[in-house]
């Protein structure tokens, strides 16, 4: 089956990324597909490369990065989300004016579209948020 | 249909609201601290164990864990992980998420 998960919080103070990604793990165990995970309002926050957790800490953007690697996954960014927050790809950076990009490995920015279309694609459209 | 709820019943009422509009025969998965709604002996517990008639509740255990909880939830919320979590998906047609 084909899953497009939502999610709406950023990684640290909400359950929702950490919850998403269980989940996201568990479907990828169990032979479905996900067709896409869409970053919506503070979600996009799960998407900067600069994030650095104490050690002893489960790493939320890298845990996405290295999941998406692994499985092909498409991760995306809301562009009007990601512009309020701050979070940048090379583009975007370009586009803007700004002086430094900070996507993390295996996101991409995109519209509003891509969580419509892949709610469309999917079988089902979980959504995770606060 | 599918309903998850993440809040305690204790601080938001959107437990409330979804017991109040899932259908008979749909499911509700209490995840995070949702999972506060399947504890025995709290204000809202009857009114939970008197909706499991036409509902079917889940807890993610999980969770239930992490809040130490386990030992606590009452009879009739059946307990699963996130691959029962995945498989409740499959098994009904749509998801909604109560945030």
């Amino acid at each position: 089956m084909k899953f497009t998960i939502q999610v709406n919080e950023g990684p640290y103070t909400h359950q929702a990324s950490d919850t998403a990604y269980n989940f996201a793990t568990a479907a990828l165990a169990a032979g479905h597909e996900i067709y896409r995970v869409f970053f919506y309002h503070d979600g996009v926050n799960n998407a900067t490369r600069l994030t650095t957790p104490p050690q002893d800490d489960r790493n939320v953007i890298n845990r996405w990065s290295e999941l998406a690697a692994k499985h092909s996954l498409d991760l995306v960014v809301c562009v009007a989300a990601a512009q309020r927050r701050g979070i940048a790809d090379a583009d975007e950076a370009r586009r803007n004016g700004k002086n430094a990009d900070n996507i993390a490995p295996g996101f991409r920015i995109s519209g509003l579209g891509q969580l419509i279309e892949g709610g469309i694609q999917a079988d089902r459209l979980v959504v995770f948020g606060d | 249909m599918l309903h998850t709820v993440n809040k305690s019943p204790f601080q938001k009422n959107t437990f409330e609201s979804c017991i109040k509009h899932a259908a008979k025969g749909s499911a509700v998965l209490l995840i995070e601290d949702g999972v506060y709604a399947a504890l025995k002996g709290t204000s809202v517990s009857a009114e939970v164990q008197q909706a499991m008639g036409d509902i079917t509740f889940y807890a993610l255990e999980p969770d239930v864990n992490a809040r130490g909880l386990k030992g606590k939830v009452m009879d009739g919320v059946n307990l699963v992980d996130y691959a029962g979590f995945v498989d409740l998906t499959v098994k009904f047609d749509r998801v909604q998420s109560w945030l």
